[in-house]
C-alpha cells in the first residue's frame, strides 16, 4: 500500500500554480526593498550619499552599514562576507545599501539616486595575481590570499616515476558556474506581536539562514523563526546569499516594525551570488606498463573569489576524492584555494567532485590509448573493489562496493564495446564524426570529515489516528518531503493518506544541519525510522493488553495495528483514542547521528567519509564536421544509491544532475570581465534547454548500505559530478582531439 | 472599459494598469500567482500565459495589447470543480515536478502544443518546449508527461481544451 513510488506531497500544489513561493507571500503593508550596488570592485573608503534617495517617491528609509546593530559580515566558516558592506568593496556583488519604499517601483527608482563614492584599489583578478606574494591581501582575516591549503601524502610518488612505463603530465581548467535555479532570490521578514521575526524565504537552509540573520542584528537565534515554503530549486546556490537576503529583510522589519520584501531579480542574483569554483589542475601520474596506477602527484588551485564560504569543505572533497574512484598507493596531493576580487565562489551540486573528475577520467582515457589497453580495462583494474584501500587509507569493507558492477551494467546498457570500436577518431566518411565516451565516479556520502553530521525528526500523533512526521532536512524541490513520508509509512504499514508532513520552522525541531551534501535521504530518512520504532514501542507498551499479546509482539500493518493472532487487530483510530484515555502522548523524537569518520590533516589521511556512492555514465555524440557543434545522442548512467525509496524522484535526480553537467561541459560560463560579471542573464547565460539534451537512460542499482537505516545512500550529487569527463572523452573518440578545459567548444578548424 | 478574458471569465482592466506587463498584471492585480518571474526578460519561459491559444511570455507582453483577448494561466488549466486537467495528471504521473517553479509554464507551453497537435513525437515535444527552461528535471520526464497526456487525452476522448473553459460551456 505505500509502494506509490512517484508520490510528491507537494505535486498537487505545484501543477496547479497553488505553491506559494517566497515571492507569492504577502503580508498587508508590507514595504519592498531593493539592494545597491556600487560599480566597484575593489575600493576602500565607501561613501555613501542617501539625501535624495530619501527624498524620491514613496522612499521610506535608505539602510546603510551604520543601521547595523549586530555584525555586517557572516560566514560558515569565516565571518568575512559582507551582509552590508561597511568601508571597503572586495567584488562586484557587494551590496553597499538597501533601499526601502512602499512600492517596488519607487524602492528601484530611489535606489538609482543612492550616490557611492569610494577610492578604487587594482583588483586582483586571476589565482597568478593573487598568488604572488607581494599581491595585496584581500581578506579581512589571516594574511594572505591562499586561503586553504589541504595536503595528501599517501606513499611517496617521486621515486616511483622513473620506474613507470608511461608518465603523463596534463593540465586542466574548469570554469566558473552558475547554479541557476529558476526562483532567483526573495524574502518576506514579518515582525510578530511576541516580537519574534517571521522570515520566508526561498533558501536552502533554514538555520543557517537564522545565524546569518542572529549575527546580523544582534540578537539571539530564538528571535527569529525562519519557515519553510516551496523554494524554486537550490543546488547548494541557495546558502549564504540566499540567507543574506533574509537577514537584511529581518533587520528592515526590526527597524521599521512593518513586514518588508525583496525580491531579486535575475540580474542582482548572477551578480551577487556565489558560484562553482573555478580550478586549474596540474597532474603528473605513472602507469605500469599493464596500467597501473603507480604514482600520482596533483596540484590544485580554486579561485575562492572575494569571501570564503565553503571553499574549504569544497576543496576538501577535492583533496579527498583527487584520484577519482581509483586505488592509488603513491599519492601526494596539494589543493588550494586562492583568494581574488571575483565573486565568491562555494557550494554548487557536486562539491569540488566535477571538477577533479574532470582531470582523473580524462587522464584514465589518455593512458589507456598510450599504452593500448581498453578504456574499461585501465578502468577495472584500477578501480576500488571490495576491500580496497582508497587513497585516504581509508578501507572499503564496510558497504558494498559496486563500482564495477554498476560500470558493467551501463556499458551493457549502452553497448559501449561494440560502438567503441565504431568510433571516428578524427575520420568519418560523412558530415559528422561518431564516439562514445564514459567515466566513473565514487562519492563519499554526506558531509563525511567535513563536519558534525546528526539529524532530528518528530512524530506526532493526533488523537483521530492522523499522524504528523517532520525532520530536519529542509525540502529545496527535490522531494525529501515525500521520502520522509514514504519511509515512515513503510515502517509503520500505514496508507501514506494518514500521514502529514508538519511544515517546517526553526523553532520547532533541532538545527540538523544544512540540506547538502546529498545528505537529506540518508541522514533524515534514518532520523525518521529511529523515531518511527520508538514510536511503535510507545505504542506497542501501551496496546499490548488490548491486543492480548505482549508488547514484543505487536505488529503494524495494512493500516492496523496487531496482535499475534488475527482475531486481535486495532485501528489507528481506535488505538491513539485508546492512548488519550491512558493519557499518553503518541510522540517520538528521534535523532540519528552519522558513523565516526576521521581526518588527519597534515597527511590528509584519515576515513573520510561512512560511504559511498558508485556511479557510471556513457554518452554518445557526434560533431558536425562543418560547424564543430557537437549533438548529444544518447546518455545512460548507473548509479549504486543502496536503495531507491521513490524510483520516480531518483531517476528525476538523475536527469536533472545530467543535464547540470552537460551544462557546464559544453556550454554554462560566467564570464567576468575585469571582475563585472557580463553573463546576468539566460541570454548570455546559457543552460541546457530540451533540445540540447538527448534521451537519458537511468539504472537504478541497489545494495541496501548497512551504513543507512533505510539502506538507501542518496543520488543528488552523484548524478552531476561525471558526465562532463565522459563528453570529453566522447569528443576525443570522435574527433581524436582532447578538450582540457570547459565549456567544450570545437572549431571546425581544428578537425581539418 | 478595457476589457480581457481571463480564465474563462470576462474582466476589466483601469487605463492605469494598461502599461504594464501582463506579469506583473496578473500577479499584482490578480493574485495569480502561478505565473511565475524567472528572468523577466522573456528568455526562461516561467512565466508563460496562453493568449488567443499561443504561448506567451507574460513578462515581455504589455497589458495593453492583451485588450479584447483570451488569456489562460495555470489557474484556469483545472476544472471549475477543483479537478486537475489531464496534462497536470499526466505531470503528476510521470514524475515531472521537482522544485516546481517552471511547471505552470511547462504545462501551459505542452497545453498550446496539444491544442495544435495532439499526438506530438518526442522530437516535437522537445521543440515545442524548447523555450521552457527547466533547472531540475533534465526535462526527461517532462517530455514523458506531456506524451502521456497525449495518449491519455487520445485514449479517453478527452478535450484538450483548459478546464475553466470546459466548465463554461457545460
Amino acid at each position: 500500500m505505500t509502494t506509490e513510488k512517484n508520490y510528491r506531497n507537494d505535486a498537487y500544489a505545484k501543477v496547479s500554480g497553488r505553491a506559494a513561493y517566497a515571492d507569492d507571500v504577502n503580508f498587508a503593508g508590507a514595504l519592498h526593498m531593493v539592494p545597491v550596488y556600487a560599480d566597484f570592485v575593489a575600493a576602500t573608503n565607501l561613501q555613501i550619499d542617501c539625501a535624495d534617495a530619501l527624498r524620491s517617491p514613496g522612499c521610506v528609509r535608505v539602510l546603510t552599514a551604520a543601521d547595523v546593530p549586530g555584525s555586517c559580515t557572516y560566514g560558515q566558516i569565516e565571518q568575512d562576507y559582507p551582509i552590508l558592506v561597511r568601508d571597503t568593496i572586495r567584488s562586484w556583488g557587494d551590496v553597499v545599501a538597501l533601499v526601502l519604499a512602499d512600492t517596488r517601483e519607487q524602492a528601484l527608482a530611489a535606489a538609482a539616486l543612492v550616490k557611492v563614492t569610494a577610492t578604487p584599489q587594482k583588483p586582483l583578478l586571476t589565482i597568478e595575481e593573487a598568488m604572488d606574494p607581494y599581491a595585496r591581501v584581500i581578506p579581512s582575516y589571516g594574511n594572505s590570499n591562499i586561503v586553504v591549503h589541504h595536503a595528501m601524502r599517501h606513499g611517496n610518488p617521486d621515486p616511483e616515476f622513473a620506474g613507470c612505463e608511461l608518465v603523463l603530465e596534463e593540465d586542466f581548467e574548469t570554469q566558473t558556474i552558475e547554479q541557476a535555479y529558476m526562483e532567483p532570490e526573495s524574502a518576506i521578514s514579518v515582525p510578530r506581536h511576541d516580537g519574534v521575526i517571521e522570515i520566508y524565504g526561498s533558501m536552502q537552509h533554514p538555520f543557517s539562514t537564522r545565524r546569518f540573520t542572529a549575527a546580523f542584528l544582534g540578537e539571539p537565534l530564538s528571535n527569529f523563526e525562519v519557515y519553510t515554503i516551496a523554494v524554486g530549486g537550490g543546488f547548494g546556490g541557495k546558502d549564504d546569499t540566499a540567507a543574506c537576503v533574509c537577514a537584511r529583510t529581518a533587520l528592515a522589519a526590526r527597524l521599521l516594525r512593518r513586514p518588508v520584501k525583496m525580491t531579486y531579480t535575475r540580474e542582482w542574483s548572477i551578480r551577487e551570488s556565489y558560484k562553482r569554483h573555478p580550478y586549474k589542475l596540474h597532474y603528473k601520474v605513472g602507469f605500469s606498463s599493464e596500467g597501473q596506477i603507480m604514482a600520482v602527484q596533483a596540484k590544485i588551485l580554486a579561485d575562492s573569489g572575494a569571501y570564503l564560504s565553503v571553499s574549504p569543505w569544497v576543496t576538501w572533497r577535492s583533496t579527498a576524492q583527487c584520484c577519482g574512484a581509483y586505488s592509488v598507493e603513491n599519492v601526494h596531493a596539494d589543493v588550494y584555494a586562492v583568494a581574488t576580487n571575483n565573486v565568491f565562489t562555494g557550494a554548487m551540486r557536486g562539491f569540488g567532485s566535477p571538477q577533479v573528475n574532470f582531470a582523473i577520467e580524462q587522464l584514465m582515457d589518455m593512458a589507456a590509448v598510450q599504452l593500448g589497453i581498453h578504456p574499461l580495462g585501465i578502468r577495472r583494474m584500477n578501480m576500488v573493489k571490495q576491500g580496497s584501500r582508497t587513497v585516504t587509507g581509508q578501507l572499503l569493507d564496510n558497504h558494498t562496493v559496486s563500482l564495477e558492477e554498476v560500470m558493467n551494467k551501463v556499458v551493457h546498457e549502452i553497448g559501449y564495446r561494440k560502438k567503441f570500436e565504431q568510433c571516428s577518431r578524427g575520420k568519418s566518411e560523412g558530415d559528422t564524426l561518431y564516439g562514445i565516451g564514459l567515466a566513473i565516479s565514487y562519492r563519499g556520502s554526506s558531509l563525511g570529515a567535513e563536519g558534525m553530521d546528526f539529524c532530528t525528526s518528530i512524530i506526532n500523533g493526533q488523537y483521530d489516528g492522523s499522524i504528523l512526521v517532520e525532520s530536519g532536512i529542509h525540502e529545496n524541490g527535490q522531494g525529501s518531503e515525500s521520502v520522509m513520508l514514504l519511509v515512515l509509512a513503510e515502517e509503520l504499514g500505514v496508507n501514506l493518506k494518514r500521514l502529514r508532513y508538519r511544515r517546517g520552522s526553526t523553532s520547532n525541531i533541532p538545527d540538523s544541519g544544512t540540506t547538502v551534501a546529498t545528505r537529506g535521504t540518508i541522514m533524515g530518512s534514518s532520523s525518521v525510522l529511529i523515531a518511527a520504532r520508538k514510536f511503535k514501542e510507545l505504542l506497542a507498551g501501551h496496546l499490548a493488553e488490548r491486543l492480548r499479546c505482549k508488547p514484543e509482539d505487536v505488529r503494524f500493518h495494512d493500516d492496523k495495528i496487531w496482535g499475534l493472532s488475527f482475531d486481535y487487530s486495532l485501528t489507528w483510530e481506535e488505538a491513539m483514542k485508546e492512548l488519550f484515555l491512558q493519557r499518553v502522548t503518541p510522540y517520538a523524537f528521534g535523532t540519528f547521528q552519522a558513523p565516526d569518520v576521521s581526518w588527519d590533516d597534515t597527511t590528509g589521511q584519515g576515513n573520510a567519509y561512512f560511504t559511498y556512492v558508485y556511479s557510471c555514465q556513457a554518452v554518445e555524440l557526434e560533431i558536425d564536421k562543418k560547424t564543430g557543434k557537437i549533438k548529444l545522442l544518447n546518455i545512460v548512467a548507473g548509479h549504486d544509491i543502496g536503495k531507491a525509496i521513490n524510483r520516480a524522484m531518483v531517476l528525476g535526480q538523475m536527469h536533472g544532475g545530467i543535464a547540470q553537467g552537460v551544462g557546464m561541459a559544453l556550454m554554462e560560463e560566467i564570464l567576468r570581465p575585469e571582475g563585472r560579471i557580463s553573463t546576468l542573464n539566460f541570454d548570455a547565460y546559457k543552460i541546457p534547454r530540451t533540445t540540447d539534451l538527448p534521451e537519458i537512460s537511468g539504472i537504478i542499482v541497489e545494495n541496501h548500505d548497512p551504513n543507512s537505516l533505510t539502506g538507501a545512500k542518496g543520488i543528488g550529487e552523484p548524478a552531476l559530478e561525471l558526465i562532463a569527463p565522459a563528453i570529453a572523452n566522447a569528443v576525443f573518440n570522435a574527433s581524436g582531439k582532447r578538450f582540457r578545459s570547459m565549456p567544450i567548444k570545437i572549431n571546425p578548424e581544428d578537425l581539418e | 472599459m478595457n476589457k480581457l478574458q481571463l480564465n474563462g471569465r470576462e474582466i476589466e482592466v483601469q487605463d492605469s494598469d494598461l502599461s504594464m506587463t501582463l506579469l506583473r498584471f496578473l500577479r499584482e492585480r490578480h493574485f495569480l500567482y502561478g505565473v511565475k518571474n524567472g528572468c523577466e526578460q522573456g528568455l526562461c519561459g516561467s512565466c508563460t500565459i496562453v493568449v488567443d491559444g499561443k504561448a506567451m511570455r507574460s513578462c515581455k507582453f504589455p497589458v495593453q495589447k492583451a485588450v479584447g483577448k483570451s488569456l489562460i494561466t495555470i489557474e484556469g488549466m483545472e476544472y471549475p470543480d477543483g479537478r486537475v486537467h489531464p496534462i497536470q495528471q499526466a505531470f503528476m504521473d510521470a514524475g515531472a515536478i521537482q522544485c516546481g517553479f517552471c511547471t505552470p509554464g511547462m504545462v501551459l507551453a505542452a497545453y498550446v502544443l496539444l491544442l495544435e497537435n495532439p499526438q506530438p513525437t518526442r522530437e516535437q515535444i522537445r521543440k515545442a518546449l524548447r523555450g521552457n527552461l527547466c533547472r531540475c528535471t533534465g526535462y526527461q520526464h517532462i517530455i514523458d508527461a506531456v506524451e502521456l497526456a497525449a495518449k491519455i487525452m487520445h485514449d479517453q476522448g478527452l478535450p484538450v481544451q483548459a478546464g475553466c473553459l470546459q466548465g463554461q460551456s457545460a
